[in-house]
């Protein structure tokens, strides 16, 4: 919605194409407050956030599809096909200059953690669990452990305690919780929910319903430490495990990927190596505030009608995640032009600063006095003078 | 008191508070600036938080509506306010921030809706 108003806004002719029947993405069934902190400086639910987006795109009078698959993309020239299928037109062509591909990310699935064997009812993702609990008002279980101490797992901790449920642990293998420090102290300790760092869920248990679950310790190498394991009861298991940027629909238009954000390469303007294919928010990579989404998308649908005007210059110039950094966002630079940079440290660290470098020439540099991988940081980095090959951005002891 | 040990979340810095004392004469130690005391103070005298959860609706299509309390209520009485919304079905289509319970559990604090019932609703495809 931020790149359809954005785009519109900047003289493009825009169309809205959404799956669901109600606008809003993943916001809808985040009914939990603290959206819109840096937008808005208030602390909105997600529905609320999502509806003054809805708002925008309504005053704009911008065309929306609702229930609207896309079932293929194709490029030619200099336009993109679209073939969209919904209930009211069936299947029908649409062509356009530039596209914003908007699609979010999805949940890694208990198959993508090495949970195999029986299917007993009661594995949930947490997204699967917040949907049946806050858009259809099902509780998915009684007594519940949760795997991942992800944010949407913490949250929805909270969620199943607030409904009734008694929630028996989170469980993260790793030695620090991979989600906000807020949610740890307002989900889990406001409820007593015990957090077990360090952990990790071994065996599940039942062949019809869930019927308990096998926990154990892990060493440094995170394998289970024989003889740690003990039996947990519980009719369900949720996951919390990480999200994936979705970018799937892509694939036919073959853009460049990162594999360490698993979303498309893009420049400044969240163009990806497809002239006229723009990327923004969670398909780019996975974000902790809705903010920070929404702003790349105002930059994408801005690109994108700047491009349909004929503003069709393409990053080359790279940027590298150095020392320890995790990933950058944009990957690639278009010189001469301002450029908001996302980026996530590869380890929680103390004291550290930023620096920016081109051929041994410091752009940039910020201190931090902690910086963790959950949180995501920015920076805005002033306009390159042409003659810059790259760029490299790393992380240091602070001097 | 007992001691208690808190986790400060005004920053990323996260600092580890610990509380000792009696009334106002509340002792901190661990923090590293002065808001670490505030928010200290304000948990162990009188933490208050924003609820947010569903109400049942009459209406098939949009079975439970999500919704907030219009400011912060204390803690302490968040399960008997969840007592208290669990007894309450909307009949009506509301809109982001309409009133539907007033003076929660004695509160002083209402309860809004936080989602638009009425977009979506027998939604047709534009014509293009």
């Amino acid at each position: 919605m931020a790149a359809a108003a954005a785009a519109a806004e900047h003289g493009a002719e825009v169309l809205l194409v959404d799956r669901e029947s109600r606008p809003g993405g993943i916001l809808k069934q985040c009914i939990h407050d603290g959206f819109g902190v840096i937008r808005y400086e208030e602390k909105l639910t997600g529905p609320e956030y999502a509806y003054r987006d809805f708002e925008a795109v309504r005053a704009a009078g911008l065309k929306v599809l609702n229930n609207t698959f896309v079932l293929d993309l194709k490029k030619s020239e200099d336009s993109f096909s679209l073939l969209l299928q919904n209930p009211d037109q069936g299947a029908f062509q649409v062509s356009a200059t530039a596209l914003v591909a908007a699609t979010g990310c999805r949940e890694r699935t208990s198959r993508q953690v090495f949970i195999h064997g029986d299917r007993p009812a009661g594995i949930f993702s947490a997204g699967t669990a917040q949907n049946l609990i806050n858009l259809h008002g099902y509780l998915p279980g009684r007594r519940v452990a949760v795997l991942g101490s992800g944010d949407i797992g913490m949250i929805m901790a909270r969620r199943l305690a607030l409904e009734g449920a008694e929630v028996v642990g989170v469980y993260e293998i790793k030695s620090e919780p991979s989600g906000l420090t807020r949610n740890q102290v307002q989900c889990l300790e406001d409820y007593n929910i015990p957090l077990h760092l360090n952990t990790t869920v071994t065996k599940v248990h039942g062949t019809k319903r869930v019927t308990g679950i096998s926990v154990a310790a892990v060493g440094a190498d995170l394998k289970p430490l024989a003889g740690s394991e003990t039996f947990v009861s519980c009719d369900t298991l949720l996951l919390s495990v990480g999200l994936i940027p979705e970018n799937d629909i892509l694939e036919p238009l073959g853009p460049e990927f990162d594999a360490k954000t698993g979303g498309p390469v893009v420049d400044q303007r969240m163009m990806t190596s497809v002239p006229g294919l723009f990327s923004c928010g969670n398909a780019t990579h996975v974000n902790d505030m809705v903010d920070y989404v929404s702003e790349s998308g105002f930059i994408a649908g801005k690109s994108a009608a700047g491009y349909v005007q004929g503003g069709g210059k393409r990053g080359s110039l790279k940027v590298n995640a150095g020392k320890n950094l995790l990933y950058v966002v944009p990957q690639r630079l278009i010189t001469g032009e301002e450029a908001v940079i996302y980026f996530r440290s590869a380890k929680t660290m103390d004291r550290v600063t930023l620096v920016a470098q081109a051929a041994g020439k410091e752009l940039f540099r910020e201190k931090y006095l902690k910086i963790r991988p959950p949180e995501m940081q920015k920076i805005v980095l002033q306009p390159l003078p042409p003659e810059v090959e790259s760029v490299e951005i790393s992380l240091g002891e602070a001097t | 008191m007992e001691k208690r040990e808190l986790t400060c979340i005004q920053c990323p810095l996260s600092c580890r508070i610990t509380v000792s004392g009696e009334g106002d004469q509340l002792k901190f130690t661990g923090n590293q600036c002065k808001q670490g005391i505030e928010y200290a103070r304000q948990e162990v005298t009188n933490p208050t938080r924003t609820l947010t959860t569903t109400v049942a609706t009459a209406f098939p299509d949009f079975p439970v509506l999500p919704v907030r309390t219009a400011g912060e209520v204390p803690l302490g009485k968040i399960f008997e306010i969840m007592k208290v919304i669990r007894a309450v079905q909307v009949e009506q289509r509301l809109k982001p921030g309409e009133v539907i319970l007033e003076n929660l559990a004695g509160t002083g604090t209402a309860l809004i809706a936080t989602a638009d019932m009425c977009e979506g609703v027998n939604a047709t495809a534009v014509k293009l």
